[in-house]
């Protein structure tokens, strides 16, 4: 066992950046996020890493992507008001494929909403904020320790698949203090992008190998002259109006996430073995299921939990099958009912669905939960 | 006037030796309006690079969205042509992150001091060592000539179909104002001075900003009776002044005259090299406590 | 101690936030599972302010205090606001500057003069967070001396650990003189 700690979401997850290779941090002081970006502050030039406090939201991404493509790996943070700004860049970074991860720290909205208060409102933001079809990753992490070894699995996917991922925290683990092991070093698998240095000056930056995932990158100032562009391109990474290639690339684009849907979708199954309830639930809102299960289980009720560690790709395959087995999938989270409305999509003509939200700022209880699970039968 | 755009490899042989090695000629003919200023100032760039003799590798143009972003796609260095206003915010990531590199913003006046005007004021207070030349043709040229933070009191543009009631910027100005260390204005005109101010911008180490009037015939000329992109081009001869002269002008003298030349320039310490100097610092202490 | 459950209330500034973590640290460094959380409003100052701490044995679920095994006030208002429905068993720790609540037991009450310590005796008002550990850790047995003094330290500003150590033998003599009392 590693030495445990008393640790914040928040400074966990950029504990766990830098153990992933994050050595750039540009952002923008927004609670419940700000802590992400003091830690950075703190400790990137203490591991020769580089910080910058940016003048705005949209500033911060677009610096972000600058330093990917100068081949640092660098991450930004921000809260609802901020990823609201972030969207347009990320879309680019969607297109242009830079590997970068973009946290946010949900809080109550909208607007500026409830600054210090939990939600779970920006679920779809996070999957369709940015125009355009595009392809998108989501993590959203339930614990502190998670926000530490999950922001390093948002990096690996990051750069093995060459696009952004958001890392969808909550003000719930966001501001959670709690002990936890560092993870050892040698336990953790770090991945790189794909990377060429020094190529062919005829080779095309955005051109596919057969068994490649995507193309590989050329850094910045390492010997591939080329062009990156938000217009549609071609494999010249220069811009194209052939609807041809607009179709080629968007087609590529999105099937690099969905052709590898195993690959990045992962879910946590607990007491799923035997269970006819199960919570659905994800981030923070876990804390509220694991207590409301275990006083389930206490009365009887034969209770378990389905959480998406993955949130997008939505996990459907793995609902699908646990939703055969349940007579009752109660939704937890805080919003109005977001992903409600995926898991209805899925599991919908499968069994009952309850739905459990809050969207005035309070926190999900484990009894509001157990309201639901007592008066299934 | 017709443009062939056939056989490439052949046309490249009678391209002058500075756009055959700087430029992308399979991008070209670029998409600008016959009488632009921007390819005149995108070469005056390519010009201050060869004279300086830069790496190619070594060197990134980072460009926003408007006509003068297209620039960035036909010179043949690592271009970036990124999102509307944010060129310099990008820009500030590259440098940062890889110092080394030479990074060189070419933006446009809607784009750099209208959505992108605040990363304009806060890359200058930081003095990042970025040069920034604005291809500054007082209009919104790519969506069809809407009046700029440049369009001077009383012009038109689609948008300003009775007159603009605007101020305009004084871009230039307003960097320097903002903590630039180097700040110059240049015009499509005057190609050699222009090329020396890039070059010098290039060579401070700092944030160096050279605003350079180009010349938009097609909207900002038409909607504002300049006359032919020639008279554009002779307005600007007739009616530059040095800063110098410019000193001893009074407002009123000065009103419709572009001051052409070096406006400012001071050392302030740049940015990343500050920051290469705290990590070292931070290295060091840690070294010394071991 | 399955699972134990500290709020501690009082008004933005006075380090409640503080308090709890060190609490959370300390029942870190014994080895127990811990969350700890707050909740607060836009001002730095003056406004409410709830820290919740929760120690176990297990790891935690729900990490929000639902039936206070303990409770601290150093505002009369927060005893006002978080008194009223404390289950029977919760122990409720006030400042003795405060007037109780009649729906406080008294058998289940303290009151220790901890702002008035901090003030008067540790000789800064700010330090009442720490006199206030000191006080909780000698009624709850959380964490051995040795632990809860490195908790301290482990968490209060550099240059202020002579003055906080003070404040935390301050804050556990208050309790352990009342004992022998």
């Amino acid at each position: 066992m590693g030495k445990i700690v008393l640790m914040q979401g928040n400074e966990a997850c950029v504990e766990g950046a830098i153990a992933a290779g994050m050595r750039f941090y540009a952002g923008y002081p927004i609670t419940p996020s700000t802590e992400i970006a003091e830690r950075s502050a703190l400790r990137l030039p203490q591991v020769g890493g580089k910080f910058i406090q940016m003048e705005d939201e949209i500033g911060s991404i677009a610096c972000a992507i600058g330093a990917s493509v100068a081949g640092v790996k660098a991450m930004t943070a921000t809260s609802g008001p901020g990823f609201s700004l972030k969207q347009e860049n990320l879309g680019y970074a969607c297109l242009a494929e830079i590997p970068l991860v973009v946290v946010d720290v949900q809080r109550q909205g909208p607007s500026t909403g409830m600054a210090t208060s939990p939600s779970q409102g920006d679920v779809m933001m996070a999957r369709w904020g940015t125009h355009g079809d595009h392809p998108m990753i989501t993590l959203s992490p339930s614990s502190v320790k998670e926000c530490y070894d999950l922001v390093i699995r948002a990096f690996n996917l990051s750069e093995k698949y060459r696009t952004p991922v958001i890392f969808l925290m909550d003000e719930i683990v966001g501001h959670l203090r709690e002990g936890m092991e560092i993870t050892p070093e040698d336990e953790i698998e770090i991945v790189n992008r794909p990377t060429v240095l020094y190529p062919d000056p005829k080779r095309k930056p955005y051109q596919m190998k057969k068994g490649q995932l995507v193309p590989k990158m050329a850094p910045f100032g390492k010997g591939q002259r080329y062009n990156i562009t938000g217009l549609i391109h071609d494999e010249s990474g220069f811009p194209t109006n052939s609807n041809a290639e607009a179709e080629k690339l968007l087609h590529r684009l999105m099937h690099k996430i969905s052709d590898n849907y195993e690959d990045i979708v992962q879910t946590e199954e607990v007491g799923m073995e035997d269970a006819e309830v199960a919570i659905f639930c994800y981030g923070g809102t876990m804390r509220a299921a694991m207590s409301a299960m275990e006083e389930a289980r206490a009365k009887g009720i034969k209770c378990g939990i389905f959480r998406p560690v993955t949130i997008w790709p939505f996990p459907e395959k793995e609902l699908r099958k646990a939703a055969g087995k349940l007579k009752k999938i109660i939704v937890a989270e805080h919003n109005y009912g977001q992903l409600l409305l995926e898991v209805q999509r899925v599991a919908g003509s499968m069994c009952e669905i309850e739905f459990v939200g809050k969207y005035n700022g309070s926190v999900i209880t484990p009894e509001e939960i157990l309201e639901k699970a007592v008066n299934s039968k | 006037m017709t443009v062939n755009t056939g056989d490439v490899s052949k046309k490249t042989q009678k391209m002058s030796d500075l756009i055959y090695k700087y430029m992308r000629p399979e991008h070209l003919p670029h998409i600008w309006c016959p009488g632009c200023g921007n390819g005149i100032i995108m070469r005056d760039v390519a010009q201050a690079i060869e004279n300086l003799g830069l790496s190619r590798n070594q060197t990134i143009i980072v460009s926003g969205i408007g006509c003068s972003s297209r620039a960035a796609g036909y010179m043949d260095f690592n271009t970036i042509h990124t999102t509307h206003g944010r060129a310099l915010a990008f820009a500030t990531g590259i440098k940062l992150a890889n110092p080394e590199l030479e990074v060189i913003v070419i933006a446009g006046d809607g784009d750099l001091a209208a959505i992108g005007g605040n990363h304009l004021i806060h890359a200058a207070r930081r003095n990042i060592g970025l040069t920034v030349v604005c291809m500054n043709n007082n209009i919104y040229g790519m969506t069809g000539g809407q009046y700029s933070p440049t369009t001077p009191t009383g012009e038109f543009g689609t948008t300003a179909p009775y007159g603009n009631l605007d101020r305009s910027f004084d871009i230039a100005g307003l960097a320097y104002g903002a903590g630039a260390s180097y700040a110059a204005r240049g015009s499509a005109y005057h190609v050699q001075q222009t090329v020396s101010l890039i070059q010098e911008g290039i060579r401070n180490r700092g944030f160096s900003i050279i605003d350079v009037a180009s010349v938009c015939p097609t909207y900002y000329g038409r909607k504002n009776k300049k006359g032919s992109a020639v008279d554009m081009l002779k307005w600007q001869r007739d009616n530059a002044v040095t800063p110098e002269q410019a000193a001893k002008m009074t407002p009123e003298e000065l009103h419709g005259k572009l001051v052409i030349g070096l406006l400012h320039h001071t050392q302030y310490p740049e940015f990343t090299y500050q920051y290469n100097e705290l990590i070292e610092r931070l290295a060091k202490e840690r070294e010394d406590h071991e | 101690m399955s699972r134990m459950e500290i709020r501690l209330a009082g008004s933005g500034g006075q380090g409640v936030i503080l308090a709890s973590v060190i609490l959370a640290e300390a029942a870190v460094i014994a080895g127990k599972y811990t969350a700890q959380s707050q909740s607060y409003g836009p001002e730095a100052r003056g406004g409410a302010c709830k820290a919740e701490t929760l120690i176990s044995d297990a790891p935690i679920g729900f990490t929000k205090v639902r039936h206070p095994d303990f409770l601290m006030a150093l505002t009369q208002k927060s005893l006002d606001k978080y008194g009223k429905d404390v289950p029977e068993r919760c122990l409720v720790l006030m400042d003795d500057s405060l007037t109780a609540i009649p729906e406080l037991d008294p058998e289940k009450t303290v009151r220790y003069p901890i702002l008035k310590t901090a003030a008067e005796k540790v000789g800064r008002i700010q330090t009442a967070n720490v006199v206030a550990v000191g006080c909780i850790n000698s009624l709850l047995h959380l964490a051995d001396h040795e632990s809860i003094r490195k908790a301290v330290l482990m968490h209060v500003p550099a240059g202020t650990e002579e003055i906080n150590l003070k404040a935390l033998e301050a804050g556990i003599e208050l309790v352990n003189k009342a004992e022998h009392a």
